[in-house]
């Protein structure tokens, strides 16, 4: 299988990248880690005229602590490189495990944080955790750079916020006072499968009552939503199993999964039931795990 | 980034210093042209095998800066400055490396399609995590397909080759 032609830049800067991609505009695409570009453009579903490869921006793999800020993954962080941070490995193992379970090892070494968000697929795995998390996306355009919460970046399906010239720079975890966070997600394998639904939460405890809890789903709608109503079930009320149960049952109400080859509506509902109850238990009980 | 030479017709090429297996390969490649085809083209070393072209099978496996990659999903020019590793470069002065070794031993080999990319994927983990356990093992090739099924004689053999350690 062979690519077709396109020009190749490989900007030494973020300017000029951005400015690359104003001057082709919906002609380019930034190429990152190319797992899902590389794939769409051999299955002839994209042909750009011109990549601008973000090879050259190093610096975009860091993954550090700002204080009173929080933790600033960059963009071209492989899953690997969030997998084995040791500083996400002590303050949100939570996240470390949902990239640790993404596709297989040779995708993980290359694969970026920046593309599984930017790529927009319902079932990424990253979005659901660093949205219960709070996470904020920093997103560098010819006009200047905006700060957003992630939540908030996707429309749809391979749709998102993001313009033409933009390129996403960094995601940023703020400090936070949730006292812990996890990801499950449910595949047809154990490796190189989709999720079929993902359920991510993040709760803040005090004692046995629950003072804030954010729950977000993967592959249950057209985008990675918040189970809103669901959370309202738990906000400040003492945690007990029926009312995990009650707010899995509400969460599967709200969403809206489609019927695919990897599940019907049906089963994905469930699924988000059972991995929401799930969820919050592991969350409340272990920590960010 | 690459020195690069535009023909009559306007198509550029890039020159691009290839380091594999400790030696230095320069190549004119166009900007689309694959890593695992340069090598097998470009290279002749055909041990890297293609097998789905869409990184989900793991033939094409080669070591990046000993991390495992398919290479069906790298551009030749991205892989500039980088080491990479391919499985003729397992071998050293003519004899199998313990691994392989291991792999004929435990007759981890059937049709043989994606014994390169197993080994790669096992030699990396071995390199980093001497004493794996088996989960481990299983999680190290798990983007590497057999299709003839052989994957118990395989981890054996990888769970061997790390006793001999």
């Amino acid at each position: 299988m062979y690519l077709p032609d396109f020009e190749y830049y490989q900007p030494k800067s973020l300017a000029e990248a951005c400015r690359l991609m104003t001057k082709f505009g919906s002609r380019a695409r930034i190429l990152a880690g190319g797992t899902d570009l590389l794939h769409k453009m051999k299955h002839e579903q994209l042909a750009p005229e011109v990549i601008v490869s973000l090879k050259g921006l190093k610096r975009l793999k860091e993954i550090t602590y700002q204080k009173g800020v929080g933790v600033i993954i960059g963009a071209l962080a492989t899953q690997n490189d969030i997998a084995g941070s040791a500083l996400l490995q002590e303050k949100y193992l939570s996240v470390c495990e949902a990239a640790h379970h993404m596709a297989n090892n040779q995708i993980r070494n290359v694969g970026t944080l920046g593309g599984n968000i930017v790529n927009a697929v319902p079932s990424a795995d990253l979005p659901p955790i660093l949205i219960a998390l709070g996470a904020r996306i920093r997103l560098m355009g010819n006009k200047g750079e905006r700060v957003m919460p992630l939540e908030e970046f996707f429309t749809g399906v391979h749709s998102s916020v993001i313009e033409a010239d933009e390129i996403l720079t960094e995601v940023i975890i703020p400090d936070q006072p949730s006292t812990g966070s996890t990801y499950i997600r449910f595949g047809l394998r154990r490796s190189g499968a989709l999720a079929v639904v993902a359920v991510a939460a993040a709760v803040t405890m005090e004692g046995q009552t629950c003072r804030d809890v954010r729950i977000a789903l993967g592959a249950a709608a057209p985008v990675p939503m918040r189970a809103r109503q669901a959370e309202t079930v738990l906000s400040n009320r003492v945690i007990t199993d029926d009312l995990l149960e009650e707010a899995g049952v509400c969460a599967a109400r709200e969403c809206s999964p489609r019927s695919s080859i990897r599940g019907s509506e049906e089963y994905r509902r469930d699924l988000v039931r059972v991995l929401t109850r799930r969820a919050l238990q592991k969350a409340i009980k272990e920590g960010h795990v | 980034m690459a020195r690069t030479l535009t023909d009559d017709q306007g198509i550029k090429r890039y020159l691009v210093n290839l380091k594999v297996n400790g030696d230095t390969h320069t190549v004119m490649v166009k900007g689309n042209a694959l890593l695992v085809n340069v090598l097998r083209e470009e290279l002749d070393l055909t041990g890297t095998k293609k097998g789905c072209e869409l990184g989900d099978c793991g033939s094409c496996t080669v070591l990046l800066d000993g991390k495992p990659v398919n290479s069906c999903l790298v551009l030749a020019v991205e892989a500039e400055g980088s080491e990479i590793t391919t499985i003729e470069g397992v071998a050293r002065n003519e004899n199998l490396d313990k691994l392989q070794e291991s792999f004929v031993n435990n007759a981890a080999i059937q049709c043989g399609y994606c014994t390169p990319g197993m080994v790669l994927s096992a030699k990396a983990l071995l390199t980093r995590n001497p004493h794996p356990s088996e989960t481990e093992v299983r999680e190290a090739i798990s983007g590497n397909l057999c299709r003839c099924t052989g994957y118990v004689n395989i981890v054996k053999a990888v769970l061997a080759a790390a006793e001999q350690e």
